[in-house]
Order: C-alpha cells, then structure tokens, then sequence
C-alpha cells in the first residue's frame, strides 16, 4: 500500500486461494461481544504504531467509558480479514481501511453513512473528506493524510548549485546534472504494484491525464518525462522493480540525488546520519501550475450493526474524540502525516516547518478513487501495465495509454 | 514450494480369505467404518472448498456476498471473461515456462548433487547441511536476497560476473527486462527447490543394495553405464515423487514472485498463481479468480492423476 510505508507485500500463501471460501462457513463463532467495548480492525501490527494508537484511543475512551481494542493484521490483509468477518458478523465497531479500498466496502451497503453514526465530518480539507467518501456520502474519515513530494539531497544540490527543481524541465536538467559516478540523479518507483502507480499519479495528474478516460491524450506526457528520465541516465533502469522503500534505501545510500517518496519515510530518513534532506513540491509540467498529487492515508468507517446500534453510537462518539483539532495534530505528529481538519493543517505546517511542503501539497491533492470508484482497482492496473510497458521499451507512450484505457474499460 | 501435498493414502491390504459370508460383511463394514473419519476429513477440508470454488466460478461473487450471502449466478461470465484477458494467456506461458524450467534445473542439479553426496568421503555432512539452508530460509526472505543479488547495477551476480569479465559494465538486467526477468525467477526456484530434490533423491540412492553395484563393477560397466542401468531404473519411484511433488508446488507459485518482481516488468513474470491472487484480493472479483484458481486445480489434478497411476504400476510389480 502506497500510504503506509512501503513493505514488502506478504502474501497470502497460495494454497489459501482455494480453501479461502471454506471461511464462509467456518469462521466467526466470536464471543457476544462486551457492550462498553469498541473494536478496531487496523494494520498497527507494529509494535510503536499500536501502542501509539492504544493511547489515543484509550485518551478518547475513558471519559466516554469505553474500553477500546485493536485487531491489528499486515495491511494487505485487512480487506480480506475484514471481509471474512463480515460474513460471519462478527465485524468489529470501527474499520479502518486504507482510502483506497473504502468504495469497494461502501458498495456493499455495509457501511453506515458517517452522519448517521453521528459523527461530525465539518471543516475536513476537501481532499480528505474526497478520501472518505463514496458516491458522494462520506463513509470514512481519515485523521491525518499523506502525499508525495520530491525529497532532495540538501548538500548535493548546494554543491552543485542546483535549486530544488520546480518545472519538469528543471526536473530533467537537474537529474542530469545530479548523476555522476555511483549516483543518479532522481530516483522513483515505477514496480507494478500499489507502489509504482501512486508515484505514478502526481505526474499523471499534474500533466492533465485522467483516470476515468486514460486516452484524453493528455498523460502522455508523464510518461514520456519517467521515460526520458532513465533514457537519459539520470534514473536507473532498475526503478521499475523498486518500490517505495527500495528508494528510500537508494537515496539514504547516496545513490539518488532526489527521490519521490511520502512522509512515511520521515523516521528512517531523520534516524541516518549520512545525508541531509530536505522536503520540497513535486515538480509541474509548467510553471505556475499547481501540483496535484495522490491523497493517501487509511480511513475510519462504522460497519453497520442493526442488531445494536447503541454499538455504531459508541463508536461515532470515539472517532469525533480522535478528530478533535488538538488529537488529529498530535496523531499527525506521531506518524508524520497531515492532520485533516484544514485549522490543525496549517498548525502541523508551523509546528513542522520541514514537512510544511506535504502539509501544502495534500491541499491540492486529490483521491484515486474519487472519480472512478470501485473501479479504482483495474485503472490502476492498467496503469501500471502502462508505465512498465513504456520503461521496458514495449511500447510507445500513445499506444500505452490506449491499450490501459481497454483494459479498463473491459474490467469494469 | 516448501508445502508438501500429502498423498491419499494407499488402499489397505487385500482382505484375508473368508471364513464365512457373515463375518466377511463384518469385516467390510468395520474396514469402512475405519475409513469413515478420513473420508469425513477430505469431504470437509478438501472436497467442500474445492465445491465452493467450483461453484464460485460461475457467481458473481464480489465483497456485496460477503454481507448479503447473494452471488447471483451469472453463467459463463466469469470464465469467459478470463479466457479473454490477454493476461492470463501470457500468464499460462509463463507458469508452463516456469514450471518447466524449474523442474529441469531443480531435478538435474539435485540428482547430480545427491549421486555426488552418497559417495563417502569427509566434510560431506556439514556440505550438504550447508546445501540445505535454501530450504530453510522463508521464501519471501529468500526472494529479498535475492532481489538485491540481481539488483542490476550494485547486485553481487553482476558485480561477480563482471569481475570474471563475463558480462560489460553495465551488467544484466536481471529483473529490470521483461526479457530477462522470468529466467531470473527460475533461476531462484531452482535455488530454492534444489536441496526438496537433492534430499529425496538422496534418500532413494541410499535404498539401492550396494550388490548391485558391485556386480556391475564385477560385468565391468563404466560409471554411465552403471548410473543409467541400475541407479535410474532403481530410482524411477523416487523420481516421479520428486517431480510431481515438484510440480505440485511449483506451478501455484506466488509468493517467490510477488517478493521478486510483483509479476513485473511489463507482466512478463505473471504467472497463474499470480493472476488469481490480483483478481481476488486486489480487484476483489473473487468468481474470477476462482476461474484461474479452478485452472489451476485441473492442472494439478492431471498431474496427481498420472502420479497415482505410475505409482499403482509400481505396487502392482511388487516394488
């Protein structure tokens, strides 16, 4: 998943492929559950980021007199794990998933509408409530957001009296410049997953391209910038195999001048000692022009729980607590992610002047599912199908393009 | 890779001569009633999955089922949706080309490394724990490693290869090139799966009467000789255990190429393993990745088939 770090997808062994409906029947059998208890399903398997959590639910809970508690599993499995528990109902109060997966759960109807539960969704930048909504209802709210952004090598740029690129034409002639000996001078993951294709969007969309119709003509272009990038040696070949955290590592090894990646990267960036790095915006096609990159970050959605709605109450009644102005700032903080309401933003902005730049850019930023929905899936596999056949020399931009637009079509 | 299909077990012992019709009933109901709980178990944590999938093929089974119980029934949709998708007949080429690949360099290198280890001589144990490791190391770990050896431009093969002058400065492409990237994942499978071979193959060496070698020795046959007309005939059992094992495991692969490539460059490593798991879990369609799912069991069914078949041959000769 593209908004939380980039981890190395562990798959589901494939044997569980076939067996994977004998759940259907046989899973469930949970206890009745505790009426002061409000249950999390999330990805916090880690240790610091669950407890980190468990504070402030627990902060939100006690005066509400609630217990709260967490079922964390790998982040490519909550939508599966989730799932199955919704066939034996036995789904817990509150679902946290990530953005880009909420309208596949909202089609179901197994959702409740966020104003229903009682939750207050007021003075949320547009780009999170876009997050967390399907269809236009809102399903999901995020507490903080993540973007991407060109993260640069602060000392190689000084040394070659490089600004921090701001145009796609500074963008080339600085990467060609940046790239000497064992360094390049971008780096940028193009692998075929999640991964590739949300660094993919901000080019896509800044250049005018559309998911909804992949062929306007317009995203061309972003292709043949990554295309010209490698081309000219100022990106390795090899990014069409790296994801998120392999750049990371490129670019924290001193072989990448400047990289694209999200603030997820923050601790292990700030935590090595051998580069300096500062934040600056994705680079335009022209001047002047606003970036528009991708939003991402996981939502909270209220399963519908007819049989004891006092449970979806309980479970409003947190999630406006977690969302308070001083709770979003302080979890933004902790996980170096934007907080979502607009006032806290500007506070996380000031509060953390190095970051500011992704506090800025999640403004313009904008929701992969917004536009198409349940469909977001296939898109982005046919642009990922694009971008690999591009890099690879397959094909040429155009006839990538219109081949991802059929491929789209035809799996919708 | 390293899960291990267990076999049906073998039909019990040809019954004892009757006494009378009475007890011999008896005796037929109590053999059943012995059965009964094995039966019970495949019915239900075989057989009923299997069912599922089948049926799941032909539903339009999407997260909607997971809460309202309803897949509707929507024909062939699924299958024919499938079979139109330029990907999954890439990716029936690609798992054919995989699995074939594999199963040649995992078997010839295993066979040669077994016939060089069951010849005594020192330091053997400790080399051949040492060949185990692939075995033990988690596949998608493996797949890690391996990644950064491959890595194209600060990979150790290409580092290595270039020092030996074998390959020029910039190296290849070992998992950048859609070309190249397939034969790179085989090459780790191969890795991978050599010590499963090496081991049985090993095992099944060590069951041939040294007699017989001796008496080839004695009728003055070379080593090729001996290998061919003794130690393969004798290992034929042994041999088509490791290759449908092999094959068994081999053709679902998913997580080695996932961690390795994600099925990239361009798709040029997706296999059919991988096509179920973005269908179901990606897309969330799962009656079409019951579609590749089911594809999948058909092969592997064909395959334990003819196991069955080549091993009631050897039974039935008194092996």
């Amino acid at each position: 998943m593209p908004s939380r770090a980039g981890r190395i997808p562990v798959p589901l062994v494939a044997a569980t492929l076939a067996v994977s409906t004998l759940s259907l029947g046989l899973t469930g059998c949970a206890a009745e559950p505790d009426p002061g208890t409000v249950t999390v399903l999330n990805s916090a398997t880690d240790t610091a980021e669950h407890t980190a959590n468990q504070r402030f639910f627990d902060r939100c809970g006690k005066p509400l007199g609630l217990e709260v508690e967490q079922i964390s599993v790998p982040a490519d499995q909550v939508a599966s794990k989730a799932l199955r528990m919704a066939s034996s109902d036995s789904l817990t109060d509150i679902l946290e998933l990530d953005g880009s997966e909420l309208p596949q759960f909202a089609q179901t109807e197994g959702l409740r509408p966020l104003a229903e539960a009682g939750v207050d969704t007021t003075g949320f930048s547009a780009s999170a409530t876009s997050l967390g909504s399907y269809d236009g209802t809102q399903y999901g709210i995020a507490r903080s957001v993540n973007s991407l952004a060109l993260i640069y090598n602060t000392e190689l740029l000084k040394d070659a009296g490089i600004a921090p690129p701001t145009t796609w034409e500074e963008l080339r002639a600085a990467a060609k410049e940046l790239t000497a000996g064992d360094t390049y001078g971008m780096a940028f993951s193009a692998s075929p997953n999640a991964d590739g294709v949300y660094q993919f969007l901000p080019f896509f969309w800044s250049a005018g391209g559309d998911e909804a119709r992949i062929d306007n003509g317009k995203g061309e272009a972003a292709l043949q910038l990554w295309k010209d990038l490698v081309a000219d040696g100022s990106a390795s070949k090899s990014v069409v195999n790296w994801n998120q955290q392999d750049v990371n590592d490129q670019f924290v090894a001193g072989r990448a001048a400047m990289m694209i990646n999200g603030p997820w990267q923050v601790p292990v960036l700030s935590a090595q000692k051998n580069v300096d790095w500062a934040v600056a915006s994705i680079p335009v096609p022209v001047a002047g022009k606003a970036a528009v990159p991708p939003i991402g970050g996981t939502v909270m959605a209220v399963p519908r729980n007819d049989d004891d709605p006092a449970r979806e109450k309980n479970a409003g009644k947190l999630l406006n607590c977690l969302n308070t102005e001083k709770n979003q700032l302080q979890w933004g903080e902790s996980v170096n992610n934007v907080p979502t309401r607009a006032a806290a933003a500007q506070a996380y902005a000031q509060q953390n002047p190095k970051l500011a730049a992704f506090a800025e850019l999640v403004t313009t930023a904008r929701s992969r599912t917004a536009k198409v929905g349940t469909g977001w899936p296939v898109v982005g596999d046919a642009l990922a199908g694009a971008f690999q056949s591009v890099l690879t020399g397959r094909t040429s931009p155009e006839q990538a393009l219109h081949r991802a637009q059929q491929q789209a079509a035809a799996g919708k | 890779m390293t899960t291990i299909t267990s076999i049906a077990p073998a039909e019990g012992t040809a019954g004892a001569g009757s006494t009378s019709v009475r007890t011999s009933r008896h005796r037929g109901l109590l053999r059943w009633l012995f059965v009964v709980p094995a039966l019970a178990y495949m019915a239900l944590f075989f057989g009923y999955p299997l069912v599922r999938n089948i049926v799941m093929s032909f539903q339009h089974y999407t997260p909607k089922t997971y809460f309202t119980g309803e897949a509707p029934f929507n024909g062939l949709d699924n299958w024919r949706a499938v079979f139109a998708n330029e990907l999954f007949t890439d990716a029936l080429w690609h798992t054919a080309l995989f699995t074939v690949g594999s199963l040649l360099g995992q078997f010839t290198i295993g066979l040669a490394l077994a016939v060089f280890f069951s010849r005594r001589f020192r330091l053997s144990g400790v080399i051949r724990a040492v060949l185990l490791l692939p075995w033990l190391v988690p596949m998608v770990v493996s797949a890690v490693v391996w990644r950064r050896i491959l890595d194209q431009e600060h990979g150790m093969l290409n580092t290595a290869l270039h020092a030996v002058g074998l390959v020029p400065a910039d190296g290849v492409p070992w998992l950048s090139s859609p070309g190249v990237a397939l034969f790179s994942a085989i090459l780790v499978n191969i890795w991978i799966g050599i010590p499963f071979n090496m081991v049985i193959l090993y095992g099944g060496l060590q069951e041939i009467p040294r007699d017989l070698y001796e008496a080839a020795a004695l009728d003055g046959s070379g080593a090729w000789r001996t290998f061919r007309s003794i130690t393969l005939p004798m290992l034929r059992p042994v041999i088509t255990v490791v290759l449908v094992l092999g094959f068994m495991s081999t053709v679902k692969i998913l997580d080695l190429i996932l961690a390795l490539t994600s099925g990239g460059p361009a798709d040029s490593t997706q296999t059919l393993g991988t096509v179920t798991y973005q269908l179901s879990f990606l897309q969330l369609d799962f009656g079409q990745g019951a579609v590749v799912g089911n594809v999948l069991i058909l092969i592997s069914a064909v395959f334990a088939v003819l196991y069955l078949r080549a091993n009631r041959a050897d039974f039935g000769k008194g092996k």
